[in-house]
């Protein structure tokens, strides 16, 4: 069965050891994560985490029913079955010379990222985006030397009124 | 003048003031606990501390950790209750961790107390410190650490709750000793209720989903009906028993729901799987619809999968959405507790049991009874040596088939499960999911504790006896009147079995030698050892051995070393693949 990548949220306990039964069903499933995000929620006892795992359609619907039966997972949903936005951030550093300074500036421009930081010898780059347009940026640095590089892994949220903060 | 008070409104409430190990006692009692099974140490001295001023609560000593979690797992089998241990923290706890993935396994409802280094040690590698939340994690349902003393009746109010509901499961409680402090005292209040947002264990299915499934029933051919330990654990026997005798089906059980189903009814096709009978294993692979319920298709029961049932449509009723279509894609599931969707099942059903087809169940039983006819469970007796099947079969007439079974892992566990008639569930009690040598000892401790006038027997192997033998002593000081019924064929007959089919009879490390003298060693415990070597001495003295009531006896009986467990299905085989004897081939069979 052919592979898919799917994008998951869950609204996890936010308790001790949540984290770790997440990521050791993971592990011991032999599921991979792609990217994870942990993040606090307007409701405090709660935390946010995004995952992008690839999975064929029969291992997704198992991976769904075991993430509901962890006890700490208040609600969880796969982002990938519905319309629904993604965004990731990228904070990367560059080397640059004087010469590379404009052609920075130009693919920052042409991407609407932000430089938000600079010294004698580096640029340091914000960016937000779906993943493909975080990827094309990275690639368009060419011969450009990237010192650092640092990824939120992906965001999502679906469209319209749904919330999976609505807890029946 | 006497002086009058008057108590305007509602009185203040009244709240006990409690150390935090009293809490933990209070909780317990509050749960209806009567057995803790554990050993003390350190991080959990307060707590022992506590219990001695208890006498609601008894406390069993047992002489190693291991053996703590299987009686408390053997008796959670037997009674429905959940089994409750206490352990201290870093070694105490990394001992249980066989036990609590034995239970783990096969849904056992358990609560594991461990004490845990005070706070302000904990991740300092402190004196016996292990992160016991963290070992355990995988091999639990859930698991807890405390980290207030005001959270312990709430914690302990939720790990009942998700150990008992649901698919049942082991549920750890690690408690940093400075929170059992007896110094300390607070406000206690069992709360009554518990809301657990994050976790739903109920659901139930539609009306509409139970009659499509009543009709799927309905319109089978050659039917078969498919039980595991979910019909146990989920008390549903008797609602299994309504359906399937209206239905006048096929049954058959996995070895973990042996007794879910009356083994000496005439519908019973004995077990299925691996080691399970010619005419269940052929009814599964013949079959055009399944109904499986509180199964959860181990691999061990499946064969190869890619061959499984190939022309059967199956409907799935078990209580873990997480086992639907696992390892084996349902037409249809049916998910709640298995003895509330029976109920339902079998009241919508009687409409439809008017579409059975009549004439080709008829010929579907005739094709059943044929198979019957193979035998598959007879075996060659003799004069000479101690068939083990024969000491089972023995066993099972003296004690007319009440007796309480536990079992180790091997072969005489797969005798004992194919040759003692299970009647009525909780009576076999073995490690079906995780195969854990040592297990039928202890476990049988826990059985005998709660059924203190039943027979409780365990079947064992010289091999497996090691592993927990220390318990004998803990049979001891309870007075624990167990009957240890060693099959000893001086081999780890299993592994011997394996090694004669795939590896040419190379017998690397499977020949037990330098075995014990049983009979000297239950005596040296200060139990009764009796040793059997003659076929005619059998029955005599097993019935001997069984007439001793208030002892222990430690019966040794010395077996064929090379009988195998058959019917067998090698693996990449399917359910009409088997082999009946060492001679037999897949394609001699039907
Ligand atoms: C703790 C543990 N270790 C290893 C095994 C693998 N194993 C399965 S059966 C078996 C042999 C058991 O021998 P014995 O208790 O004598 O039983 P028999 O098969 O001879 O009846 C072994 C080693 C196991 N199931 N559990
Ligand atoms: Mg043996």
């Amino acid at each position: 069965m052919k592979e898919r990548r799917h994008i998951i949220s869950l609204l996890v306990e936010n308790e001790f050891g949540s984290l770790s039964r997440i990521a050791g069903l993971f592990s011991a499933r032999g599921y991979n994560i792609h990217c994870l995000n942990v993040a606090p929620t307007n409701d405090e006892s709660i935390s946010r985490m995004t995952l992008v795992t690839l999975c064929d359609d029969l291992k997704i619907s198992q991976l769904m029913k075991q993430l509901n039966k962890l006890v700490d997972v208040v609600n969880v949903k796969d982002l990938t079955e519905e319309t629904h936005i993604e965004r990731e951030m990228l904070l990367l550093k560059l080397k640059c010379n004087k010469k590379q300074r404009d052609e920075i500036k130009r693919l920052t421009d042409i991407f609407r990222a932000r430089i938000i930081d600079v010294t004698d010898t580096t640029y340091t780059i914000e960016l937000t985006g779906a993943t493909e347009k975080i990827l094309a940026f990275i690639n368009s640095m060419g011969k450009i030397k990237i010192i650092e590089m640092v990824r939120s892994g992906a965001l999502g949220i679906s469209r319209g009124i749904d919330s999976l903060e609505n807890i029946k | 003048m006497k002086k009058m008070y008057h108590v305007q409104g509602r009185k203040p409430r009244e709240y006990m003031k409690l150390s935090g190990s009293e809490i933990i006692i209070e909780c317990l009692k509050k749960e209806g606990v009567d057995f803790i099974f554990g050993y003390p140490g350190g991080a959990v001295l307060h707590i022992y501390d506590a219990l001695f001023n208890t006498d609601k609560i008894k406390h069993i000593l047992v002489r190693h950790e291991q053996g703590a979690t299987h009686a408390a797992d053997g008796y959670a089998r037997a009674c429905g209750k959940p089994g409750v241990v206490l352990v201290t923290s870093g070694p105490g706890i990394t001992n249980c961790v066989t036990g609590l993935a034995t239970a783990h396994m096969d849904s056992v409802p358990m609560i594991i107390i461990s004490g845990q280094v005070s706070r302000q040690y904990v991740g300092s590698d402190a004196f016996q410190e292990a992160d016991a939340t963290g070992i355990t994690r995988p091999v639990t349902k859930h698991n807890f650490l405390i980290d207030s003393r005001e959270s312990i009746a709430e914690v302990f109010k939720k790990a009942f709750k998700i150990a008992t509901t649901g698919r049942p499961g082991p549920v750890l409680i690690d408690i940093p000793k400075d929170l059992t402090d007896p110094n300390v005292k607070i406000n206690f209040e069992y709360p009554k209720k518990v809301n657990i947002r994050s976790y739903k264990p109920a659901i139930s299915e539609s009306e509409a989903k139970i009659q499509q499934a009543a009709k799927l029933i309905c319109s089978a051919k050659k039917p078969m009906i498919y039980t595991g330990g979910g019909i146990i654990l989920g008390n549903a026997h008797k609602e299994l028993n309504t359906l399937v005798k209206k239905l006048n089906f096929p049954i058959t059980n996995t070895l973990m729901g042996l007794g879910g189903y009356p083994a000496t009814d005439k519908q019973f096709l004995g077990m299925l799987g691996m080691h399970g009978t010619y005419e269940a294993n052929m009814a599964m692979h013949d079959c055009d619809v399944l109904l499986a319920i509180g199964a959860r298709f181990d691999d061990r029961v499946t064969g190869d999968t890619s061959k499984f049932c190939p022309s059967a449509k199956i409907i799935h009723i078990d209580v873990d959405p997480s086992s639907i279509s696992k390892i084996i894609e349902v037409d249809l599931s049916l998910i709640g507790e298995t003895s509330k969707i029976l109920k339902a099942l079998n009241k919508s059903i009687s409409p439809f049991l008017k579409h059975i087809n009549k004439t080709s169940l008829k010929k579907w039983w005739a094709q059943i009874d044929k198979w019957k006819l193979k035998k598959c469970l007879s075996y060659k007796k003799s004069k000479n040596i101690i068939k083990p099947q024969s000491v089972i079969e023995t066993l099972y007439e003296i004690t007319k088939g009440q007796a309480y079974v536990t079992s180790d892992v091997g072969q005489h566990q797969m005798w004992a499960a194919q040759y003692y008639k299970f009647d009525k569930p909780n009576r076999w009690i073995n490690s079906g999911g995780l195969g854990t040598m040592g297990f039928g000892l202890p476990a049988a401790m826990g059985v005998k504790l709660a059924y203190p006038k039943s027979d409780v027997i365990c079947v064992t192997g010289e091999a497996s006896i090691l592993m927990c033998i220390q318990e004998l002593a803990t049979c001891l000081q309870y007075r624990l009147p167990i009957k240890v019924i060693n099959l000893n064929n001086r081999y780890m007959g299993m592994v011997r079995q394996w090694q004669e089919f795939f590896y040419e009879g190379r017998y690397a490390m499977s020949y037990m030698e330098a075995l014990p003298d049983f009979t000297q060693l239950a005596n040296s415990f200060g139990h009764i050892g009796i040793q059997i070597d003659k076929p005619s001495d059998l029955e005599p003295k097993l019935k001997e051995a069984m007439k001793m009531k208030d002892r222990l006896v430690f019966v040794d009986v010395i077996t064929d070393q090379e009988e195998n467990v058959y019917p067998m299905i090698k693996s990449g085989q399917a359910h009409n693949e088997m082999h009946l004897s060492p001679t037999s081939k897949d394609t001699e069979l039907a």
